[in-house]
């Protein structure tokens, strides 16, 4: 990359189901004010907002500029990004772009979800093909239900496999204090837990969480003078995009985007061996089954063997590369935000401020966002 | 190929919304509900009346807290008049207005519910509904006075 | 005074008028008028597309011809939804539980999102064969294609 950026700080709400104390300027006031105090930075430090979450759920449209006074906003370069369930990895890329550009220094980048302000499944419809499939879809559940089918009978994977999947990542969101959904559970709780649309369970499925996440992203200057933290370099990054319907793609959990989008971001950082290159991964998995294929889709291992790979403990937190520290999505999703909470927990990994699911010695943290016409984003963030 | 008859596909989708008030906006619309009064936030250190209220004041980011009771009476500083209809408001003529209410600095948003002759300047009060719940509407409007 | 939290309740309604375009015209005209169902085939990869469209997007081509395909195909991914949740096209809860999969319809290379007339997930099964049920008075939109229903072999 020619010109460097780094994230600096980072804040986040504490994610739960409903927080009705709270309208869409309060919550992300809450991100904001943390984040601020994170960077020792007042309003007055910051010369650009970036904001970003997925309209369809609250109805409020361009709410950056309706929440303008949370963000500290006025009198300020603000815009807008809005790219589904990306949209808090687009908003962090978007923060790289306005300040490794030279246009700007210090970027404030914030990205929320107020799910419980409408209804997720109905909101998640109106990103579907509206003459094809909005009328049959049936919101992430149905069409992880469809693509964890497919992906089971081609490779034999495991409902039990992916279960560990869940029991891992609900188990590191006890050490998480922002994660919404904080409690250990075991394989057979998976197992036994109520039938969504088969094969996915209640425990196999991300909850909906309303919450906000910040971060500031520096220019290389303003990050060697100004951070109080071990600024988290931009190494890499990538976006693909793939065909319009869900039903194009040879097989949804193939993940093609993904792959795409990890080839070319671990050539921009020269990585050859993932597993071994990255010290931590934050992956965006809605599902436990996606988290398995997305393990293949990025080169952990080959296709297919995301349920040997997950069974055999390589993704754990004493394994050789900790999947989702943080919880994952599995533990806290506010649609908006999770994109760009993947990318503050691998900030928190390279600044060394991860608290107690903090990973030793992180030089090079992984986040991923995923969307819902199966697009991909991919962040690299290096500690030089 | 078939002759190229242009198709329209009409959806109508229906979504509930439940939006959090949030700290600021539930007082001020509790006060309307149980009081009849109109509150507005204060921030001290712009020393700005802000109506409607909100929790961060925009300028210096303080965190707002002080509450001072402002109107009923206020004068019209812009308005229109709507002579056409639409789904969301089915009823003309409309005439929203901005409203500077005696003791706030910001205008407040509303409807002026005597349509005729309305004119900048004028003076106005609120009309308070008679079934009151906690939202904006609990003022059906403002009508002139005097 | 108490610090009380209000919601404030708005049920919203969206009216929309979507132009299909002529490529989904004619598709939604055969579907009404003769229950047959076409794909679109792109002359440089010669892949046939359902849901048919103007453009083959890999090759970024213009699709040149129309072929029909099914009403037969094979089933490719499944599942039956329990969990009910609000249709905003109906304003309702949608009915559970249901089959819903994705279709590979004979002669197309893509596949087809759909439901399933069957709802038990123990009768569905990855490369089971399947054909369209189409309805009685067909309007012209997606819909007048009821569903998948399992084929006896």
């Amino acid at each position: 990359m020619a010109n460097r950026a780094a994230i600096i700080a980072t804040g986040q709400t504490r994610h739960v189901s409903r927080r009705r104390d709270v309208n869409i300027t309060e919550l992300v006031n809450e991100a904001v004010r943390e984040c601020l105090a994170d960077a020792e930075m007042v309003p007055a430090d910051i010369d650009a907002v970036v904001v970003g979450n997925m309209e369809h759920f609250e109805g409020v449209y361009n709410p950056n500029l309706w929440s303008v006074d949370g963000l500290g906003a006025i009198g300020k370069h603000m815009m807008m990004v809005a790219t589904g369930g990306t949209t808090g990895a687009s908003v962090a890329h978007a923060g790289f772009y306005h300040a490794a550009s030279g246009a700007f220094d210090t970027v404030l980048c914030v990205s929320f979800e107020k799910q419980s302000d409408g209804d997720t499944t109905a909101g998640l419809i109106f990103q579907a093909d509206p003459l094809f499939e909005r009328f049959n879809m049936a919101g992430a559940i149905g069409t992880f239900a469809l693509a964890a089918s497919e992906y089971m009978d081609k490779y034999g994977i495991t409902e039990e496999q992916a279960a560990m999947v869940s029991v891992k990542n609900r188990g590191n969101a006890c050490r998480n204090p922002y994660a919404h959904l904080r409690k250990e559970i075991t394989v057979d709780d998976v197992l036994d837990s109520r039938v969504l649309a088969w094969p996915i369970k209640l425990l196999d499925m991300c909850p909906t969480s309303d919450g906000a996440c910040a971060m500031i992203v520096a220019s290389e200057d303003r990050a060697k003078k100004r951070s109080p933290n071990r600024p988290a370099w931009f190494k890499a990054m990538a976006t693909r995009h793939d065909q319009p319907f869900n039903s194009d793609l040879p097989m949804l959990m193939g993940m093609r985007s993904l792959t795409h989008a990890a080839k070319e971001a671990y050539g921009q950082a020269g990585i050859t061996d993932p597993i071994k290159e990255l010290d931590v991964a934050e992956l965006y998995e809605p599902c436990s089954f996606a988290e398995l294929s997305w393990y293949e889709a990025l080169g952990f291992c080959g296709p297919g063997g995301g349920g040997k790979l997950m069974a055999g403990g390589s993704t754990g937190m004493e394994g050789a590369l900790p999947v989702n520290p943080s919880g994952g999505v599995i533990s806290t999703n506010c649609i908006g935000a999770t994109a760009m909470i993947r990318v503050a927990e691998a900030a928190l990994q390279v600044m060394g401020k991860a608290g107690e699911r903090q990973v030793p010695d992180v030089k090079t943290a992984l986040a991923t966002g995923f969307g819902g016409s199966w697009w991909s984003e991919i962040t690299v963030l290096s500690s030089e | 190929m078939a002759e190229q008859e242009q198709l329209i596909s009409e959806q109508i989708l229906q979504v509930p919304y439940n939006y959090s008030a949030g700290r600021a906006a539930s007082r001020f619309l509790a006060a309307l509900r149980d009081e009849k009064k109109i509150y507005a936030i204060v921030c001290k250190r712009c020393n700005i009346v802000y109506c409607p209220p909100r929790s961060v004041c925009g300028r210096c980011f303080e965190g707002l807290s002080h509450w001072k009771e402002v109107g009923p009476y206020g004068v019209v500083r812009n308005f229109t008049r709507v002579e056409y209809t639409e789904d969301v408001h089915p009823a003309t003529p409309l005439v929203p207005a901005l409203i500077e209410l005696d003791g706030a600095d910001t205008l407040f948003p509303h409807l002026i519910i005597d349509t005729e002759d309305v004119k900048t300047g004028d003076r106005v009060r609120p009309v308070f509904a008679e079934n009151r719940t906690g939202h904006i509407l609990d003022m059906a409007g403002f009508v002139r006075v005097g | 005074m108490e610090e009380e939290l209000l919601d404030v309740k708005i049920d919203s309604r969206f009216v929309y008028n979507y132009s299909t375009g002529t490529i989904p015209g004619y598709f939604f005209r055969m579907l009404r008028d003769e229950a047959r169902i076409f794909g679109r085939r792109c002359p440089a990869c010669n892949k046939v597309y359902i849901p048919p469209r103007p453009v083959c997007g890999p090759c970024f081509r213009p699709t040149s011809e129309w072929v029909e395909v099914g009403p037969a195909g094979t089933l490719v991914a499944y599942t039956v939804v329990y969990f009910s949740f609000l249709d905003p096209m109906t304003g309702k809860k949608r009915p559970v539980p249901y089959g819903y999969g994705m279709v590979r319809l004979d002669g197309a290379d893509s596949r087809l999102q759909h439901f399933i007339s069957e709802s038990d997930h123990a009768k569905l099964k990855v490369g089971m064969r399947v054909t369209a049920v189409f309805a009685e008075k067909r309007t012209g939109n997606f819909s007048d294609l009821v569903h998948f229903r399992p084929v006896e072999d």
